[in-house]
C-alpha cells in the first residue's frame, strides 16, 4: 500500500531510493540537498534492504563509486547541488560512454563558482547539453513537486536501465527543502539478476565482459557514436515527456520547468483573471525536449515567455523548438532570487504589449 | 479554501515547527498543504521564516509574495511583511520587542502576547503554540483535534509527553489574543 508522508523534496528522494531497491547511495554533503545523505544515515537502509549509503571522500569518489557499482548491473544514486555535479562531470560522460545505468540527482543552487546556497536553475545547460565532453546526452526528469521528486527516482531507474544511460533529476534548493504530502511508493524488492552486459564474474560458458569508454580505432568509435546518437533520436521519440495547463484557448504561453512551473501556475490564475488568455507549457523530460508539442502551439499563440531562474538557458531550445514562428521573450531571475507571481505577469504584459 | 501564510521571526522561536504543525494538521483534515522555508546561514537568534498553504485544491505556487496571514514574531519580520498582507488580511503578531506597531488601516490586525504568557507559563518552548493558539481563534483553519493529531505525527514518541502542555498552551493562546483593529 502506498503511504501518506509530509516530507521535503531531499527526503523524498532518498525515501524513494530505498523503495525503488536501490543497491547503492554513494554521495557527499552540500547545501541544499545534504538531507539526502543525512536522511539515508538516519533511515539506515543497510538494515530495510541491504541498501548501502557511503559517505565518499569528495564528490569526484562518489562519482566513480557509482561508476563501479553500475558497471556490475546494480542500480547506483548520488546526489549533489550545481559545484559537486561539476566535479562529477568526468565521470559522467565516462559513465555515459561506458553506456552504463545510473541516477544522478541535482539540487541546483545559484553560480557560478561557489555562488549562493539559495535555488537556481542556471545548470540547465550543462545538464542537457552534455556536461563533459564528447557527444552525448543524459536524460533529465525536472520534478515540479515534492510528490515527482519520489515519482522519477523509480521512473528515473527504469529508464537508465532501458537506455543504458545515466538520467539525472534537476531539481533546485527550493524543492529539495520544500515539504510538501507525498505518497510514497511500494518498497520494491533489490534485483537478484543482473543485465547480460553487467561485470559480475564471468562464467565458464561466456565471453568476458568489458566496461570502458575508451576506443582507439577511429572507425570503431564512430561507429559507437553512431549507435549512441541512435539512442538519443530513440529518446526523443518515446520519452518525451510534458505537461499543458490552460493551452486550449491560450493567447499567450509561458514555458517553464521545475519550481518556475510552480510559480507560473498562480501566474496564469492572476493572468486569468485579468482576462488574459494565458496557458503554460511544462516541459517534464528536458532532454529529450517536448519540441513538437511547442512547435504546435507556435502556430495558435502570439506570443511565448520562457520563464527560468537563470540569464536565459532553456528559452534557447524553447527558440530551437518554435523555429521562429512565433515570438519567444526570456524572464528570469538569478543569483538565488526566485520570481513572485506578480513580477512573471508583469513581465507577460510587457511581451503582449510589444506585440501590439 | 485555501489559506495563504507567513510566519516570521528569529530563529529559535519555533518559526519553522509552527509551519510544520499547521502542515501536519491540514493533511490531518485532508487538504492539500506546502511548507517552504527560507534557508540559508540562519541560526538561533537570526531571522527565519516559513510560507505555509493550506487548501483543499491542489497548491499552484508554493512560493508566493502575498499572504492572507501574516503571523509577525518580531521587529526585522514586521518591517519586511507588512505590506505583503492582501488587503482586507489579516496580521496576528506579539507586542514583545516592537517597536514600531502596524500602520495598515486595510488589513485585520490582531495581537497575541506569547512572550509574555510563555514566561507566566514557566516555558519558554510553548511561545510558538500560544502564538498558533491565538492565530487559530482568529481564524479557525485547522480544528484543535488535528493540531494534536498533527503533534503526535510530527513529534518522535519521547517528546509524546509534551502534549498535553502544547494543547494548554494552544488554549492559553486563544484566551488571550485581542483584537487591535478589523476591516
Amino acid at each position: 500500500m502506498k503511504e501518506l508522508k509530509l516530507m521535503k523534496g531531499n527526503e523524498a528522494v532518498a525515501e524513494a531510493a530505498i523503495r525503488a531497491g536501490a543497491d547503492a547511495y554513494f554521495g557527499y554533503p552540500i547545501t541544499p540537498q545534504s538531507e539526502v545523505l543525512e536522511y539515508l544515515m538516519m533511515e539506515k537502509p543497510h538494515e530495510r534492504t541491504g541498501m548501502v549509503v557511503l559517505q565518499a571522500e569528495s564528490e569526484v569518489a562518489a562519482i566513480n563509486m557509482v561508476y563501479g557499482g553500475a558497471a556490475c548491473g546494480r542500480k547506483v544514486i548520488t546526489s549533489s547541488s550545481s559545484p559537486g555535479i561539476s566535479l562529477k562531470q568526468e565521470g559522467l560522460t565516462y559513465i555515459a560512454g561506458a553506456e552504463l545505468p545510473c541516477l544522478v540527482v541535482n539540487v541546483v543552487r545559484g553560480g557560478p563558482g561557489l555562488g549562493t546556497i539559495q535555488p537556481a536553475q542556471s545548470d540547465y545547460f550543462q545538464a542537457v547539453k552534455g556536461g563533459g565532453h564528447g557527444d552525448y546526452h543524459l536524460l533529465v526528469l525536472a520534478p515540479q513537486s515534492v510528490q515527482e521528486m519520489s515519482d522519477f527516482v523509480g521512473l528515473g531507474f527504469d529508464l537508465a536501465f532501458r537506455y543504458r544511460n545515466p538520467v539525472m533529476i534537476l531539481t533546485d534548493g527550493a524543492i529539495g527543502q520544500m515539504m510538501e504530502k507525498v505518497w510514497l511508493d511500494e518498497q520494491k524488492p533489490r534485483m537478484t539478476e543482473f543485465p547480460s552486459w553487467a561485470t559480475t564474474g564471468k562464467s565458464a560458458d561466456r565471453e568476458r565482459n568489458i566496461i570502458t569508454s575508451l576506443e582507439l580505432d577511429s572507425a570503431k568509435q564512430e561507429k559507437f557514436n553512431l549507435k549512441l546518437q541512435a539512442k538519443y533520436r530513440k529518446m526523443e521519440e518515446e520519452e518525451v515527456r510534458y505537461e499543458k495547463i490552460g493551452c486550449e484557448d491560450a493567447d499567450y504561453l509561458l514555458v517553464a520547468y521545475g519550481t518556475s512551473a510552480r510559480i507560473c501556475q498562480k501566474s496564469v490564475q492572476i493572468a486569468r483573471s485579468k482576462g488574459i488568455k494565458v496557458g503554460l507549457l511544462r516541459p517534464i523530460t528536458l532532454f529529450p525536449f517536448p519540441k513538437k508539442p511547442l512547435f504546435e502551439l507556435a502556430g495558435r499563440v502570439r506570443g511565448m515567455l520562457a520563464v527560468e531562474m537563470s540569464a536565459g538557458q532553456m528559452v534557447e531550445d524553447v527558440r530551437l523548438a518554435v523555429n521562429g514562428k512565433v515570438i519567444v521573450e526570456h524572464y528570469g531571475r538569478m543569483g538565488g532570487i526566485i520570481p513572485s507571481p506578480d513580477e512573471i505577469v508583469d513581465a507577460l504584459e510587457k511581451l503582449i504589449k510589444k506585440g501590439e | 479554501m485555501t489559506e495563504e501564510i507567513i510566519i516570521a521571526g528569529f530563529g529559535g522561536q519555533g518559526v519553522l515547527s509552527m509551519g510544520k504543525i499547521l502542515a501536519y494538521s491540514g493533511i490531518m483534515q485532508d487538504q492539500e498543504v506546502s511548507w517552504m522555508p527560507s534557508y540559508g546561514p540562519e541560526m538561533r537568534g537570526g531571522t527565519a521564516n516559513v510560507t505555509v498553504i493550506l487548501s483543499d485544491e491542489r497548491i499552484s505556487s508554493p512560493i508566493i509574495n502575498k499572504f492572507d496571514t501574516a503571523i509577525i514574531l518580531n521587529q526585522q519580520s514586521m518591517d519586511k511583511f507588512e505590506d505583503s498582507v492582501k488587503p482586507g488580511g489579516i496580521m496576528v503578531y506579539d507586542g514583545n520587542g516592537i517597536t514600531r506597531h502596524p500602520e495598515r488601516k486595510d488589513i485585520s490586525i490582531y495581537r497575541v502576547d506569547a512572550a509574555e504568557e510563555a514566561v507566566n507559563m514557566e516555558s519558554a518552548r510553548i511561545f510558538n503554540m500560544i502564538v498558533l493558539g491565538g492565530y487559530l481563534k482568529v481564524k479557525p483553519v485547522v480544528k484543535l483535534e488535528n493540531i494534536i493529531k498533527g503533534l503526535k505525527e510530527s513529534l518522535p514518541e519521547r517528546h509524546h509527553a509534551l502534549i498535553p502542555l502544547n494543547e494548554k498552551a494552544v488554549k492559553r493562546g486563544m484566551e488571550i489574543v485581542r483584537m487591535v483593529q478589523e476591516v
